[in-house]
């Protein structure tokens, strides 16, 4: 079986990145608790260029949040390939990737160490990889801090900034890794509207300063349009690719984007789709309870 | 758009940083500040008013049937404070604070006995399957012995009447820090290794850095229990065995009939055993400075 939705040839969004490009080539993940067979993924093949924001969204449960741990290296997959810049990932012969600060994720419910203070969280990658002196990582970990508006906080542990800030120390804490792909999985599900308007704009702003392949999987397509290069819509389970819709409002984008035409005709088109899909999965949870 | 970055910016305010440190000290007065403020305090003085009043009044004014041979209220505080003590033991003998001596240093080796090698056994079976399905099996089958019944074998074991208090001391202990810790590793949250893995953590970094400070707080829960539970065990084996110590008190006044001297015993064990206990728990507070700040953030 093949992909339904046809591929469009990858290309560098930007000319300047040329690390971090993936390639999910018929990737199949079956799930079996007790032999009860659950196909998570079916037959995925996406492709992403270097430096593209490529947004994943789809129905609760479909499987999204299985593809990017299988990109990360979490578990294995039952079959297809993973690609990232041409070297192989996962696929025959290693059907499990390794986890590297090439690829980091930042989580859906967060994974800042509470039990270190932001400093220290942020310092962290560089500290087990050891190659830097330990004054050389903090001076990198106080200048990214300042740079992303965490002044301050430094001495401060997880628990006692707020979750908006809390997710601004995971990106920075990834960031000084040099990574060449985020992997965010619904980073900002739990925040309220407002605080998620200017974490968007903050991601972009970082985004901008670095460059990186960004695969973000969200529910909100407000969130995926304002954000991303391209909108993969996942059916419901198993999760493949049944509409990619492409955001050709250029970047850098603001807050202005949202009440654009383009956008609300771009919102439209998404819509019908993922409603679709939920729909479809709402109906197989019926079934299956 | 001026309205909506005006949003924007009212927002970013509203997360802004809580740069402002708490130290331990301020925090320490902060605490007990709020608690002289609430009612608590208060509640404390009255329920220690209420059970002290029953039973001078039960024994010395009532003299209700079943307390005529208790000793009462003010026989066991002017025995207790006494500079010459009837029955020998008081506040200004040295042998009360040898007994206690005694008591703390064997609770002592075996809390620290059982911590060191509980804790790493717990780490272990939380952190290993294959260890786990080596040792737990057998870990759950000595766990519920009660301290009592290794009495017997204790004393054939070991030699003297210092170590069978000891290690029956020891025993309780040990499986309460081990289970706990245990649990502790099993209660991180998988995203925490996942992290520290994709941020190029090896296997034995992220015991480091994440199974040990993840499992501090179950850790910590399971050493009030250890504590507690040792001077339990402590008490039980000092009645039997060894010489010496609080719990030898109460069962020799007992036998000798100097019953003043078990309330003395029972009393001077309350506070030595909440003593530890508190230090156990201060100890905590000190390694776990994210935790109690957060508690204290959230309390407010
Ligand atoms: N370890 C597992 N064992 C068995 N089934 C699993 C496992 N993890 C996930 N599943 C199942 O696979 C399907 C896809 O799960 P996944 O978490 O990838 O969905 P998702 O798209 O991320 O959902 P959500 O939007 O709710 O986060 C679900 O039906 C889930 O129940
Ligand atoms: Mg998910």
């Amino acid at each position: 079986m093949t992909a339904v939705v046809e591929q469009r040839m990858a290309e560098p969004v930007n000319e300047s990145v040329t690390k971090g490009s993936l390639r999910i080539d018929d990737v199949v993940k079956i799930y079996d608790p007790d032999g009860a067979a659950v196909m998570a993924v079916d037959h995925c093949s996406i492709d992403i260029p270097a430096g593209e924001i490529c947004m994943i969204v789809g129905p609760s449960g479909c499987g999204k949040t299985t593809l990017l741990n299988a990109i990360a290296g979490f578990h294995d997959i039952t079959s297809g390939s993973i690609h990232m810049d041409g070297e192989l990932l996962c696929g025959p012969g290693q059907m499990q990737a390794e986890p590297g600060s090439d690829r980091i994720v930042v989580f859906q419910n967060g994974a800042l160490f509470p039990w270190k203070t932001n400093l220290d969280n942020i310092a962290f990658g560089p500290m087990m990889a050891g190659k830097l002196s330990k004054s050389e990582i903090y001076e990198k970990a106080r200048t990214m801090m300042a740079d992303a508006g965490l002044s301050g906080t430094e001495n401060n542990y997880p628990g006692e900034i707020s979750s908006g800030l809390r997710r601004r120390v995971e990106i920075v804490r990834a960031l000084m890794n040099d990574p060449k792909v985020l992997l965010f999985d619904e980073p900002y599900r739990a925040l309220d509207s407002l605080t998620k308007s200017v974490m968007h704009e903050a991601l972009l702003e970082i985004y901008y300063r670095n460059k990186v392949t960004i695969f973000f999987i969200t529910h909100d397509l407000e969130e995926a349009i304002f954000l991303g290069h391209r909108l993969i819509i996942m059916s419901s389970r198993p999760c493949k690719p049944k509409k990619i819709v492409e955001v050709d409002i250029p970047h850098p984008r603001d807050y202005s984007v949202l009440t654009s035409a383009r956008f609300r005709e771009i919102m439209s088109e998404a819509k019908g789709v993922v409603h679709e899909e939920a729909q479809k999965a709402f109906d197989a949870g019926e079934k299956e309870g | 758009m001026a309205n909506s970055s005006e949003v924007a910016d009212s927002a970013v305010s509203m997360a802004a940083p809580q740069s402002t440190e708490i130290s331990s000290m301020s925090l320490t007065m902060y605490r007990v500040s709020n608690w002289l403020k609430s009612p608590r305090p208060y509640l404390m003085v009255i329920g220690f008013a209420a059970v002290l009043s029953f039973w001078y009044f039960a024994v010395e004014v009532w003299k209700l049937p079943r307390f005529q041979d208790m000793p009462g209220l003010t026989e066991v505080f002017s025995e207790w404070f006494s500079k010459d003590p009837y029955y020998g033991l008081s506040v200004y003998t040295p042998e009360y604070y040898k007994h206690i001596g005694i008591s703390l240093r064997r609770i002592g080796f075996a809390f620290l006995l059982a911590t060191g090698l509980g804790v790493p056994l717990g780490l272990f079976l939380g952190w290993s399957k294959t260890f786990r399905e080596y040792v737990f099996p057998l870990f759950e089958l000595f766990r519920p012995i009660p301290v009592l019944a290794w009495v017997p074998l204790a004393i054939i074991m070991f030699v003297g009447s210092e170590t069978p208090v000891v290690f029956l001391t020891f025993l309780a202990s040990f499986f309460a820090t081990t289970l706990n810790t245990m649990l502790g590793v099993e209660s991180i949250d998988e995203s925490y290794s996942r992290a520290a893995r994709c941020l190029g953590a090896n296997r034995w970094q992220t015991f480091k850095h994440v199974v040990v400070p993840g499992a501090m707080p179950y850790i910590f829960t399971g050493l009030q229990i250890s504590i507690g539970v040792a001077w339990f065990s402590l008490v039980a084996g000092e009645m039997v065995s060894g010489q010496f110590g609080l719990g030898y008190v109460i069962n020799t006044s007992y036998m000798m009939i100097e019953y003043p001297k078990i309330i003395i015993g029972m009393i001077t064990l309350g506070i030595v055993g909440y003593s530890t206990s508190a230090m156990v728990r201060l100890l905590g507070d000190y390694l776990m400075q994210w935790r109690v700040r957060e508690l204290a953030l959230g309390d407010s």
